[in-house]
C-alpha cells in the first residue's frame, strides 16, 4: 500500500470530521442564526438546532483514508483506461506543497467535466499532498453508493440554490470557514459554479468565493492562498452529452446506473489531460490597500453581515482575475486549431488546405499567447490526423476532404438533418471555443474594424466597447478595463502585422486582411447568433416571460430559420448562447428582470433592443448564407 | 517603553551650580521637596536609555553582565544571554558598531534667538540655558530613530532655549511672554516619549522654547481625609512614590518608565500603570488638573470624585500631548502603602490557553494588581536574562522544575508560555486572592511556576530599554509598541501582527528572522492591552532606520486591520498621526481641532503632535 503522509498546514489543529461538525453547530455564528430564527418563527431553538444538524449531515464530508485509497485505486484503473496521458506541471505541485504548509489554501480549478475533481484529488493523493474538501452539487447525492464514496473521499455537498434559507446559508458558510480556519484541508470549488458545456469559461459565481475570503477579511487567518488550476482535456468525456443538453434534450439525472452505462465510454480513447497548477495568489496581497477595515471592526465577528459594496466589488475582481489566470494556463491541442479552421470552411474542406491553415493558426495563436501542446518534431499532417482520429465522432476524412460527421439516419426529415448537423457543429464548436478567450481581445478589435464607419480610433474603440458590453457574459473580461483590453487587442494585432496604428487611426494592413477576416469570422457565430436572438426578442416577446419559456421559444424560432435555410447560424440553437444574450440585454438595460414568487420574469423594452440591433445591423454587412458557404 | 516624563535622581551630592535663581516657594509646601536635582545629563545617558552607570556589557570572558548597583540585576553575570542573542538575531560579538563618544557641539544647529524675549525672560529671573548639550538633550524622546540620530547624526531642528520654571506662576509668565513674542513652546517632562512627541517640527521658524518642568517637583499638600495629594506636575514617578511613602501613602501608578517619567507627562499622554487593576489608569487617578494655556488657566472649581457638568474638561487635557498648554499642578488620588506584596507565575501549555485564562480572570473581575501573559519567545528572552545561580542546589532545583514541566507534564518548551502575577494588599486577602487566581489557572491547564519567575518577568520590563542600547552596539535594532483590543480578537491580532513583522522583514531583505514577540499586559472587562517587542539584525541593510520604520508602520496597519487601537498608552505624537482620522473619524478630529483653535489660536504650543 502507498504510504500517504501529506504535508499539512503549520497552524493545523488536528480534528476529526465529526469534531468539525459539532464545532460548526456550536459556533457563535450558527447559534446566533438559530436563536434569531427561533425568535422570529416562535419555535423552540432545539427544533431549529436539529434542522441545522440535518443540514450538516446532508452536507458534511467524512473523509476516510480507506475510501480515498479505494478511490485512488479504482480511479487509476479507470483513468488508465480512458486517457493516454495526464501531464502536470511539477513546479506547480511543489509550489502548492509550500503553500499548503504556509496558509489555508483554496483550490480553484476550471470545470469542464466530472473528471475534474476526481482527477485533482487523485493527483494530490499521488503527490502526497493534503486531499481537498470539495464543494460539490447536491445532485450527486442521488447517486447512492458513489455519493457516499465521494463523501468519504472528502466531498461535501451544497444545494444548488439556497439564497432564501438563512439557516442553510449560515451552516454552510460556517462549515466552509471552519475547515478553512482550522487548516483542516485545502478547500476546492469551482468558480464557474457548474461544468461549462461549451468549454468556454463561464462567468464566475461569487457566493463561495466570498465565504472563503471572509476569514481573511475578519483577520481570523493571516492570509489565504487562492490557487487557480487549469485542467485541459484533449477530448471531453461528456462532449456529446453537452451538445444534446445545449440543444434542449434534457440532461440525464446523475445516477449510479447512469454511471455504469457510461462504462461503454471506457473502451473509448479520450487523449491527454493537462493539469496546470497555477502560482498561489495571496489574498492579502490582492487586498492590500483596497479594503476599508472599519466595517469588520465595529460589529462582533460572528454576526452575519452583508458585505459592503467595496467588498463585493473586490470579490468580483478577484473572481475574474482567477478565471483569467485559469484561461492563461489552459493547454490547447492541435485539434482545437483544426476545429476553428474547419468551422469556417463547412461543409467540406480540402485536407491539405486544412493542414496549411491549421499551421498558420498555430503561429497566430502563439503570437496571442496561447499555449499549444505541439511537440517540436511533430509535423502538421500527423498532428491534424491524430486529432481527426481522436475525434472521429465529430469529423472525418472523405475523399481527401474533411467533413463533419453529421450523418445519422439516412434521408431523415429536414428537421432531423438540421438537428444532426447542429449537434456536430456544437461539438466542433466546443473545441474552437477553447481558443476564444485567448483571441477575444484582438478579434473584437477586428470585428470592430469591420463594424466601424471609419478607421478613426474613437469609432473603432466605441464599437469594441459596445461588443465587449454585449458579450460580457459570453467571454471573460476583467471588469472596468475596456480601454486596456482594447489596447491589448490592438497591440496583439500589430504584433502579427494585421493592423497599423497612427495617431488617430487604426487600419488593417494589406498583408493582414486575411488575419482580420479570419478573426471576425471566428466570432461571427456569436455576432449573428446574438442578432437572431435579439431580433426574436424585439419582435416576438411582447409579454413578460420566464427563462423556461424563452429558451424553447427562441430555439424554435432559430430552428425554423435553419430549416428554411435563411440562416446558417447553427450555434444560435445553443441554450448557453441564448441565456447569455438575454442576460447581456438585462445588463444593457434593454430587458427588465423582475423577481416574482415563481422565479424571475423578463420584460423586453422593444425600442431599446431595436437600438442595439441597429448598432449591429447598420454597421455590419450581414453575410448572405451563400457567401458563407464559399 | 513608556509615557512622557521627568527625570531626577535624588543626588547624593550637594547641589552644585544648578541654574536656579528663583528659590521662593510659590505656595505653602507640606511635603519635603528637599531632594536637590543635578542636571540630568550628569546622571543619564545622552545617547541611550537610563542611568549612565547602568548598562549591559560583555565582560572579558565574553559573558553578558549588567553594571551598576541600581537594579537587582546589577553586577550579575548572565551566562546564557550571549548564546540567546547569537541564536535569536544571528548577531556576533565580533561585529560591533559604536556610537559617537560624545556630542559634537559643532554639529548642533545654531539657536534662533529673539532678543526681546530674552530681555523679558531675564527680567522674570526664571533660569534658562542656550547651551548646546542642554538643547540637544531636550530635542528627542526615546524612539529608535531618535536614539540612532544621537549615535550617528544630528537633528535638523532642536529647541533654541531651555527654561526651568519652578512653580505654576513661572509657567504663567513664560506662556505670556511666548504669546507676546509669538514663540513656540514645547513642554518637556521626563523625556521618555516614544511617539516622536518631543521632536521639533523642522519647519518651525519661531524660536522654540523647551519648557522643562523638572524643577516643579514638590508635593504641595496631602489630604488624608479625602486621600488626595496635590503635586507639581514635574515630579518624576519614583520621587513621587518615595516621598508619599514617607507619609505612608502611594499613588500606585507605575508605568514601566516610572523611574524617569513625570506626572505631567502621564496626564499629557493618558498614561497607564502596571498596577492599574487596583489603582486605575491616570484618568481614574486624577481629581483636579491645573493647566496654563495661551488663553489662560483652565481648571475645575472643586475637587470632587465626579461631576456632571458637560463633557469632562479633563479629557481635553489628558492625551493633549502638549498641544494645548502646560500642566502645572495635579491633585491625584493616594492610597495607604499596601501591607504585603507577592509575585507569582503560572506556566501554560500554550498561548491560547493562557489568553483564555486571562479572559476568565477578567470576567470574574479578580485580576491581581498586575497580570501579564508573555508568549514563548518572550519567555525564552526572560530566561536568557537569568543570572548565574550561586549554589549547586538551586541549579539542581531549576533542573528538576524544568524536568517536571516539560517531561512529566508534557509541556513543549518551544510552545509553553508564562503568566506573571503581582498581588498586593493585606496579607490574608492576598493569599486568598492568590488561591482564587491559581484555581482559575488550573482550569486552563496552568501550573504554578514560582515567585522568582514572576519577579524576573517584571524586572525585564525595566531593563529591556537598556538592552536596546546593547543591541545597537551589535547591529540589532528594536522597539516596542502597544495596542488595545477586544478579547475575542486578542489571539488573531497577536498571531497576525507577529507574522506580519516576520514577513515584512523578509520582504525588506532582513537577513535573519527577527525577534517578534508579544505579551498581553493588561486586562479589562471588554478587552486587553497587548505589548509587542520587535528587533532584528540589520547587517547588510544600508538604511536600517528606514526599513525599520516601514516595518513598524506595516505592523501598525496590521493592528488596525485586526481591530486593535492606534495606541493604548504610548500616545500618538507625530509617529502615529497619519492614522488619527481613521481612528476617531473626520468629525472627531474636527472637534479636537476646534478645541486647539480656541485654546491656542496662534499655535504657541507648536509641537505638532496628535492633530
Amino acid at each position: 500500500m502507498k504510504c500517504y503522509t501529506p504535508v499539512i498546514y503549520k497552524g493545523l489543529s488536528p480534528c476529526k470530521p465529526n469534531a468539525i461538525k459539532s464545532a460548526v453547530l456550536q459556533s457563535e455564528q450558527v447559534q446566533y442564526v438559530i436563536k434569531q430564527l427561533a425568535k422570529e418563527m416562535g419555535e423552540s431553538p432545539d427544533i431549529i438546532q436539529e434542522e441545522a444538524m440535518e443540514i450538516l449531515d446532508e452536507m458534511g464530508h467524512r473523509m476516510q483514508l480507506g475510501a480515498v485509497r479505494f478511490f485512488a485505486f479504482t480511479l487509476s484503473k479507470i483513468f488508465k483506461q480512458l486517457f493516454q496521458r495526464v501531464c502536470v506541471n511539477e513546479e506547480g505541485m511543489q509550489r502548492l506543497q509550500h503553500a499548503i504548509q504556509e496558509h489555508p489554501v483554496v483550490l480553484l480549478p476550471s470545470h469542464r467535466s466530472y473528471v475534474d475533481f476526481l482527477m485533482l484529488s487523485y493527483l494530490l493523493y499521488t503527490y502526497d499532498l493534503a486531499l481537498p474538501v470539495i464543494a460539490a452539487g447536491i445532485d450527486f447525492l442521488g447517486m447512492k453508493i458513489v455519493g457516499e464514496l465521494l463523501r468519504r473521499a472528502g466531498a461535501f455537498f451544497m444545494r444548488r440554490s439556497f439564497g432564501g434559507n438563512r439557516l442553510y446559508w449560515a451552516v454552510f458558510a460556517e462549515y466552509v470557514k471552519t475547515m478553512l480556519r482550522s487548516g483542516y484541508a485545502p478547500i476546492e470549488f469551482f468558480l464557474e459554479g457548474t461544468r461549462s458545456r461549451t468549454a468556454k469559461t463561464l462567468t464566475p459565481k461569487f457566493g463561495l468565493l466570498s465565504i472563503v475570503m471572509e476569514p481573511f477579511f475578519k483577520r481570523e487567518v493571516f492570509d489565504t492562498y487562492l490557487v487557480p488550476i487549469s485542467i485541459s482535456y484533449e477530448r471531453i468525456l461528456e462532449e456529446s452529452l453537452y451538445a444534446y443538453e445545449l440543444l434542449g434534450v434534457p440532461k440525464p439525472k446523475e445516477s449510479t446506473s447512469g454511471l455504469l452505462k457510461a462504462r461503454r465510454i471506457l473502451s473509448d480513447n479520450f487523449g491527454t489531460i493537462h493539469i496546470y497548477v497555477g502560482q498561489p495568489v495571496s489574498l492579502r496581497t490582492l487586498a492590500s490597500g483596497r479594503i476599508s477595515r472599519c466595517p469588520y471592526n465595529l460589529v462582533p465577528r460572528h454576526l452575519p453581515q452583508k458585505p459592503s459594496e467595496d467588498i463585493q466589488e473586490f470579490v468580483s475582481d478577484v473572481a475574474y482575475k482567477m478565471e483569467l489566470l485559469q484561461i492563461e494556463n489552459m493547454v490547447l491541442s492541435p485539434w482545437v486549431l483544426v476545429a476553428a479552421v474547419l468551422l469556417q470552411n463547412l461543409p467540406a474542406m480540402e485536407f491539405e488546405l486544412l493542414i496549411e491553415k491549421t499551421l498558420w493558426l498555430k503561429g497566430l495563436t502563439q503570437t496571442f499567447g496561447g499555449f499549444i501542446e505541439w511537440p517540436d518534431n511533430l509535423c502538421a499532417k500527423k498532428a491534424v490526423l491524430s486529432g481527426l482520429t481522436l475525434h472521429s465522432n465529430i469529423a472525418g476524412l472523405v475523399d481527401g476532404h474533411v467533413v463533419l460527421n453529421d450523418k445519422g439516419v439516412e434521408d431523415g426529415a429536414v428537421g432531423e438533418i438540421v438537428f444532426r448537423h447542429a449537434l456536430a457543429v456544437l461539438m466542433c464548436a466546443t473545441y474552437r471555443n477553447q481558443l476564444l478567450n485567448v483571441f477575444v481581445r484582438p478579434a473584437l478589435v477586428a470585428v470592430a474594424l469591420q463594424m466601424a464607419p471609419s478607421f478613426r480610433k474613437e469609432e473603432v474603440y466605441s464599437c469594441f466597447n459596445f461588443l465587449r458590453d454585449v458579450f460580457s457574459d459570453e467571454f471573460i473580461f476583467f471588469p472596468g478595463i475596456s480601454l486596456k483590453d482594447f489596447e491589448e487587442g490592438c497591440f496583439l494585432l500589430t504584433k502579427c502585422d494585421a493592423i497599423q496604428t497612427s495617431q488617430q487611426e487604426i487600419y488593417p494592413t494589406d498583408k493582414g486582411s486575411g488575419t482580420v477576416s479570419f478573426l471576425s469570422a471566428m466570432f461571427r457565430p456569436f455576432v449573428e447568433g446574438y442578432q437572431l436572438i435579439f431580433r426574436y426578442l424585439s419582435k416576438e416577446m411582447k409579454e413578460a416571460f420566464t427563462e423556461k419559456q424563452f429558451i424553447p421559444a427562441v430555439r424554435n424560432f432559430v430552428f425554423q430559420l435553419l430549416e428554411k435555410g435563411s440562416t446558417q447560424c447553427y450555434e444560435a440553437l445553443s441554450s448557453d448562447m441564448q441565456k447569455n444574450a438575454l442576460s447581456a440585454l438585462v445588463q444593457l438595460g434593454a430587458v427588465k428582470k423582475k423577481k416574482t414568487p415563481n422565479g424571475f420574469t423578463y420584460n423586453v423594452n422593444q425600442e431599446a433592443v431595436g437600438k442595439i440591433l441597429d448598432m449591429f445591423d447598420a454597421r455590419i454587412p450581414v453575410q448572405k448564407p451563400v457567401a458563407a458557404r464559399l | 517603553v513608556a509615557e512622557g516624563a521627568g527625570v531626577i535622581e535624588p543626588g547624593e551630592k550637594e547641589a552644585q551650580g544648578w541654574p536656579c535663581h528663583s528659590t521662593a516657594p510659590c505656595q505653602e509646601v507640606v511635603a519635603t521637596w528637599g531632594l536637590v536635582s543635578s542636571p540630568r545629563q550628569e546622571l543619564l545617558k545622552w545617547n541611550g536609555w537610563g542611568y549612565n552607570d547602568s548598562k549591559f556589557i560583555f565582560n572579558k570572558k565574553g559573558q553578558a553582565e549588567f553594571t551598576g548597583k541600581r537594579y537587582r540585576l546589577g553586577g550579575m553575570v548572565l551566562p546564557t544571554f550571549k548564546e540567546w542573542i547569537e541564536k535569536t538575531f544571528g548577531a556576533s560579538l565580533e561585529h560591533k558598531t559604536t556610537s559617537r563618544a560624545s556630542l559634537n557641539v559643532n554639529d548642533v544647529p545654531p539657536p534662533i534667538v529673539n532678543e526681546e524675549f530674552l530681555q523679558d525672560l531675564r527680567a522674570t529671573k526664571i533660569s534658562y540655558s542656550q547651551d548646546a548639550e542642554d538643547r540637544v538633550f531636550r530635542a528627542h524622546g526615546h524612539c529608535l530613530h531618535e536614539i540612532f540620530v544621537l549615535r550617528e547624526g544630528m537633528f535638523k531642528r532642536i529647541p533654541d532655549i531651555v527654561v526651568w520654571p519652578v512653580c505654576h506662576e513661572d509657567v504663567v509668565k513664560i506662556v505670556e511672554l511666548a504669546c507676546k513674542h509669538n514663540l513656540c513652546i514645547i513642554p518637556f517632562g521626563g523625556g521618555t516619549s516614544v511617539s516622536s512627541a518631543l521632536e521639533c517640527p523642522e519647519e518651525e521658524k519661531r524660536m522654540i522654547i523647551s519648557l522643562d518642568t523638572s524643577q516643579m517637583n514638590r508635593i504641595l499638600w496631602i489630604d488624608e481625609k479625602n486621600l488626595t495629594a496635590c503635586v507639581e506636575a514635574g515630579i518624576v514617578g519614583q520621587d513621587l512614590e518615595k516621598q508619599l511613602a514617607e507619609s505612608g501613602f502611594c499613588t500606585g501608578h507605575e508605568p514601566d518608565s516610572m523611574e524617569f517619567s513625570s506626572l505631567g507627562g502621564w496626564v499629557a499622554t493618558r498614561a497607564s500603570g502596571m498596577k492599574k487593576n487596583i489603582y486605575g489608569n491616570i484618568e481614574d487617578l486624577v481629581i483636579h488638573i491645573k493647566m496654563v494655556t495661551p488663553r489662560g488657566i483652565v481648571e475645575k472649581n472643586c475637587q470632587v470624585p465626579r461631576m456632571s457638568t458637560g463633557p469632562d474638561i479633563h479629557h481635553f487635557i489628558m492625551g493633549s500631548e502638549g498641544t494645548l498648554g502646560v500642566v502645572t499642578e495635579v491633585t491625584i488620588k493616594i492610597r495607604p502603602v499596601p501591607e504585603y506584596q507577592k509575585y507569582g507565575s503560572v506556566v501554560f501549555p500554550n498561548f491560547e490557553r493562557g489568553v483564555a485564562c486571562l479572559r476568565e480572570v477578567a470576567k470574574q473581575r479578580c485580576a491581581p494588581a498586575s497580570i501579564r501573559l508573555v508568549d514563548n519567545a518572550q519567555f525564552q528572552f526572560g530566561h536568557a536574562l537569568k543570572p548565574q545561580v550561586a549554589s549547586i542546589f538551586t541549579s539542581f532545583l531549576d533542573g528538576l522544575k524544568k524536568f517536571y514541566i516539560t517531561k512529566f507534564k508534557g509541556f513543549d518548551p518551544n510552545i509553553l508560555c508564562v503568566a506573571t502575577l503581582l498581588f498586593e494588599g493585606d496579607r490574608e486577602k492576598v493569599l486568598q486572592h492568590e488561591k482564587q487566581v491559581y484555581d482559575i489557572a488550573t482550569k486552563f491547564g496552568g501550573l504554578a511556576a514560582g515567585e522568582d519567575n514572576g519577579q524576573r518577568g517584571y524586572m525585564l520590563t525595566f531593563v529591556i530599554a537598556y538592552l536596546r542600547d546593547l543591541g545597537l552596539d551589535y547591529y540589532v535594532i528594536g522597539e516596542s509598541f502597544e495596542t488595545s483590543v477586544p478579547w475575542d480578537r486578542v489571539l488573531d491580532l497577536c498571531r497576525n501582527v507577529k507574522e506580519r513583522i516576520v514577513r515584512e522583514c523578509k520582504e525588506k531583505g532582513v537577513q535573519f528572522a527577527p525577534l517578534s514577540t508579544c505579551r498581553v499586559t493588561q486586562t479589562y472587562d471588554a478587552g486587553a492591552c497587548v505589548y509587542f517587542y520587535f528587533a532584528f539584525n540589520y547587517r547588510g541593510i544600508s538604511d536600517p532606520i528606514h526599513v525599520y520604520e516601514q516595518i513598524e508602520r506595516a505592523a501598525r496597519e496590521e493592528i488596525l486591520a485586526n481591530g486593535g487601537s492606534l495606541s493604548h498608552h504610548h500616545g500618538v505624537g507625530k509617529l502615529r498621526k497619519r492614522w488619527m482620522k481613521e481612528s476617531i473619524s473626520d468629525v472627531g478630529l474636527g472637534m479636537l481641532r476646534s478645541v486647539k483653535e480656541y485654546v491656542d489660536p496662534n499655535n504657541i504650543f507648536g509641537n505638532k503632535n496628535l492633530l
